[in-house]
């Protein structure tokens, strides 16, 4: 098939955008891809640094943290350390995508087919997403977060907001519900409902620290049972209904950041799916694009190229090695994937005797849409990207003067470094365990934590920072337990108001 | 589905909000940096931004993670020659093979963080907290500049000033008060004619006459007019007065041979310091460059600060010069008067006697604040003991000495400090 490619030069024009979305967005649909509507939004390289440090949000609430991100970024970018991401995505229904003036047609091509529908269908398809967030009403939020923190900086002044954020952010990953189901966010609701909510959680509140005299036999039962009666993963949830001496206003603020978390938590979780998928997506539909002609060779090659650096995975001992690069892991697996289904071999066929020779769409589709880094990687980590990748695992026991390799790339290893690579990318045991333990109710009011200790790993020693911040929120002492796993307290840190 | 947008034209500075609010918390941190900064600076480089370093351990924003230490496993990619059961030394530093995930947890290396101030900002915190001191402190608000403000409607103006609309108000307000007399007698006669023709002809006199009366009336409602010259109302602009501060520095400079290149530099440094505060923080100020060795003259900007003269000192003829331009140009009924003078203390033996008479006799009276700065290492001569005397007899004379580059940005802080009231 001979036809005339869209657009001889790397120069970029509206009517050129136009036009390869189009053919993008028709094979994309070839594909299968489902998607929120797109919008592609032109910006220039300082806009894209400020979309960076309000981590990608077009409309996010001030605090000095973002100016710092800023700056940083900011400097990195003058220096030449640091090149831009030439994409940056939101998870909102429309999808926006972000492209820079800077970048050549080819480029901006790949952005679109990366961006604008790999990670778009992955938004709108994979179940955590489905479950976590709703991008139909995330910027109204937003836009309510920015206005009512704006609003208490005016009421209570720039510094005691400021403050209590800090203390909020310092939470801020400890601020998710893992597996219940949140409610849905907008802005209209949010507005109407904040008013009622204040006067209600404050009753709440004051209902837990009642100080009228109990009967006896209450009172001894009471001192018997802890509360809450089940340990509360959701620090700032658990803050922001139970905390005694928060003012309405405060308590709406943990709510926010709580808010803003939660929403992000579903993409800390599929790293290399997301960044995979979206990689997946971008190299097949170019290629496509080559393949009708519509696109030239030199297109081909500088995308190729860009493409090559995005999936370069460095060596453990290399100078540029930083742990496994997502889009190279997340690529090679879907690549695999597909490889699997069309043409597997006899150890495909003893590992996935489900997929191997099945509609490679579909099964991608499937897997796409049902499961996170770790369960994904647990799943369809195969031998060869084992193989490929030389994978390997080190055992750093503190106990031990030496380091060991526990794995190496061979037949009798690959399930364990699947299992070993999958427990690295299980958000819940990379972050520490901490739950709300205990208040004492009928005494000082103190609140403990407790830090379930595993593989003996310890707490960095900036958790006595965050544990002021805790006090901060929490108004009264807080204790910090580090329990091991047979129960017993090796490591306890008080903070005192 | 899809929508195209082009953002670039929005506003660039999103982030600028969050950049001034880490400014504003780092404030303490970045003001030391500035005045650190100041001591390598050469006299050219002032104008630029400036590199700040925070330390690291400062800007942290904690949050609960992992240490190091304990049992873990990590995958790692690119196996060369290990086997499995191999042991190896421990890597220093964490990174690399098996030393766990410092680097991906606390986000942050140990290095000072460092940014860069623009102009601007590294100004701002420059000069932050200074000031002209006594400044409108005698009656030298004066008034010699006004702004033209609205001021309702006029009756009398020029054309351009025409404001139609109530213009044509007023117009069709006469009207109906001028046409009004003549329509309620109109009206009235026509009731009359009526009766009468109920009774009589069309000829009886009575009749004839109240159609004449008629007839005129209408005509004089026809020939009242439109719109009349005492109808134009005119927008009304005065003018009022703008209190202004005017307000001139004298830099005072020896640039004679017993300044040593070093000194000069301080000196050079120290005005330019001193020319940067005036002209960012006043928009109204005169600057007058004298410098002077046996022979004192006036010159600009460029010579002052870049010329290079040699030759005896005469202090003396520096003040007897700020003196006469203070008497020509700087009436001090309009003028606050501000002057710096720099100089090794080193004068002419009998001289130094002279500048104290000029001093107390024909500048102090005049000036707002007199600040004298010597740039030497030796010992005090017969200028500073001269000048310690001046000091005695007035408050608003301040005098410091500079040894080292370093001196440069605390001294002048001192001199220039924000005075409580």
């Amino acid at each position: 098939m001979t036809q005339k490619p869209l657009s001889e030069t790397s120069e970029w024009t509206f009517e050129l955008i136009e036009t390869y979305h189009k053919e993008i967005e028709r094979i994309a649909g070839n594909f299968g891809l489902e998607t929120y509507p797109v919008q592609l939004e032109i910006i220039t390289a300082e806009q894209m640094m400020d979309a960076y440090a309000s981590v990608g949000m077009p409309i996010g609430y001030t605090h000095w943290s973002f100016g710092k991100e800023f700056v940083n970024n900011e400097k990195r970018y003058k220096r030449g350390q640091m090149g831009l991401a030439y994409e940056i995505v939101i998870n909102s229904d429309p999808c926006i995508a972000y492209l820079m003036e800077e970048n050549s047609m080819a480029m901006q091509a790949l952005v679109i087919a990366h961006a604008a529908y790999g990670h778009n269908s992955f938004f709108k398809n994979n179940y955590l997403f489905k479950t976590w967030t709703s991008a139909d009403a995330i910027i109204d939020y937003l836009l309510f977060a920015k206005n009512y923190i704006a609003e208490c900086e005016e009421r209570y002044g720039e510094d005691q907001v400021e403050a209590f954020l800090d203390s909020c952010h310092a939470l801020k990953n400890f601020g998710v519900d893992r597996y219940k189901r949140p409610v849905k966010l907008s802005m209209q609701e949010e507005k109407e409902r904040q008013q009622e909510r204040e006067e209600y959680l404050q009753s709440q509140v004051n209902e837990i620290w009642r100080t009228l005299p109990k009967l006896e036999e209450q009172l001894d039962i009471i001192q018997e049972t802890r509360f809450p009666i089940e340990p509360e993963e959701n620090l700032l949830y658990f803050i922001e209904k139970n905390a005694p001496l928060l003012e309405p206003w405060q308590r709406e603020i943990v709510r926010i950041v709580r808010k803003i978390a939660q929403y992000f938590y579903p993409q800390r979780q599929t790293q290399v799916m997301n960044e995979g998928w979206a990689t997946f997506w971008h190299y097949t539909i170019l290629n496509q694009l080559y393949d009708e002609g519509l696109v030239t060779d030199g297109f081909i090659i500088e995308f190729l190229q860009s493409h090559t650096n995005v999936v370069y995975q460095p060596d453990f001992d290399s100078p540029y090695y930083s742990g496994i690069n997502p889009y190279a892991l997340g690529f090679a697996m879907m690549s695999d994937i597909r490889r699997i289904c069309e043409n597997p071999t006899d150890e495909d066929r003893q590992w996935f005797p489900d997929i191997a020779g099945s509609n490679w769409l579909e099964t991608m589709h499937f897997a796409m849409q049902n499961f996170k880094d770790e369960s994904f990687i647990s799943q369809y980590l195969s031998p060869k990207v084992i193989r490929d990748f030389k994978l390997f695992s080190v055992l750093d026991d503190d106990r031990e003067k030496e380091i060991e390799i526990t794995s190496i790339h061979n037949e009798i290893n690959y399930q364990y470094i699947r299992q070993a690579l999958s427990e690295q990318y299980n958000l819940g045991s990379l972050e520490p365990n901490i739950q709300v333990y205990n208040v004492d109710l009928n005494g000082d009011r103190s609140l403990t934590l407790q830090h379930m200790q595993y593989n003996r790993i310890p707490l960095d020693k900036s958790a006595n920072e965050v544990v002021k911040h805790v006090a901060r929120l929490w108004g009264f002492d807080v204790r910090l337990e580090t329990v091991k796993e047979n129960g017993t307290v090796v490591h306890s840190f008080h903070c005192q108001l | 589905m899809s929508r195209i947008v082009d953002r670039r034209l929005n506003g660039k500075n999103k982030s600028a909000v969050n950049r001034q609010k880490f400014i504003r918390r780092f404030r303490q941190q970045i003001k030391k940096a500035v005045a650190d900064a100041i001591s390598d600076r050469s006299v050219t480089d002032l104008e630029k931004g400036e590199k700040v370093s925070i330390p690291a351990k400062d800007i942290s924003e904690p949050f609960f993670h992992h240490g190091q230490g304990g049992r873990r496993e990590r995958i790692h990619p690119g196996n060369k020659e290990f086997q499995q059961g191999d042991k190896l030394p421990r890597p220093k530093g964490g990174e690399g093979q098996g030393g766990g995930n410092k680097a991906s947890d606390s986000g942050e290396g140990l290095d000072d963080f460092i940014f860069e101030l623009t102009r601007e900002e590294f100004l701002q915190f420059f000069f932050d907290d200074l000031e002209l001191p006594n400044l409108v402190k005698t009656k030298l608000a004066t008034i010699n500049e006004t702004k033209k403000i609205r001021a309702g409607h006029t009756s009398d103006g020029i054309p351009t000033n025409i404001n139609v609309i109530r213009s044509l108000r007023g117009a069709m307000g006469r009207r109906i008060a001028l046409r009004a007399p003549y329509k309620n007698r109109i009206k009235e006669a026509e009731a009359e004619l009526q009766e009468l023709l109920k009774q009589h002809e069309k000829t009886y006199p009575a009749v004839i006459a109240l159609e004449q009366e008629i007839e005129t009336l209408k005509k004089k409602i026809e020939r009242i007019p439109f719109i009349d010259t005492f109808d134009l109302r005119y927008d009304n602009r005065i003018d009022q007065p703008k209190p202004t501060t005017q307000a001139v520095m004298f830099c005072i400079m020896d640039v004679s041979g017993s300044m040593g290149f070093e000194e000069k530099d301080m000196a050079k440094r120290f005005f330019m310091l001193l020319y940067l505060f005036l002209t960012r923080t006043y928009e109204k100020i005169q600057v007058v460059f004298v410098s002077h060795h046996t022979v004192a003259s006036e010159v600009d900007e460029e010579t002052f600060f870049y010329s290079r003269e040699t030759g005896g000192t005469v202090v003396s003829s520096a003040l007897e010069l700020v003196s006469n331009i203070i008497k020509d140009r700087f009436p001090t009924s309009d003028w606050n008067i501000y002057a710096a003078q720099a100089s090794d203390g080193d004068n002419w033996d009998d001289d130094s006697i002279t500048c104290r008479k000029i001093m107390n006799e024909q500048i102090m009276p005049y000036v707002q604040y007199y600040a004298y700065i010597e740039i030497t290492e030796d010992r005090h001569q017969n200028l500073w003991q001269e000048y310690l005397s001046v000091k005695s007899g007035w408050d608003n004379f301040a005098m410091q000495r500079i040894e080292r580059i370093a001196d440069i940005y605390p001294v002048f802080r001192k001199l220039f400090k924000k005075q409580l009231a």
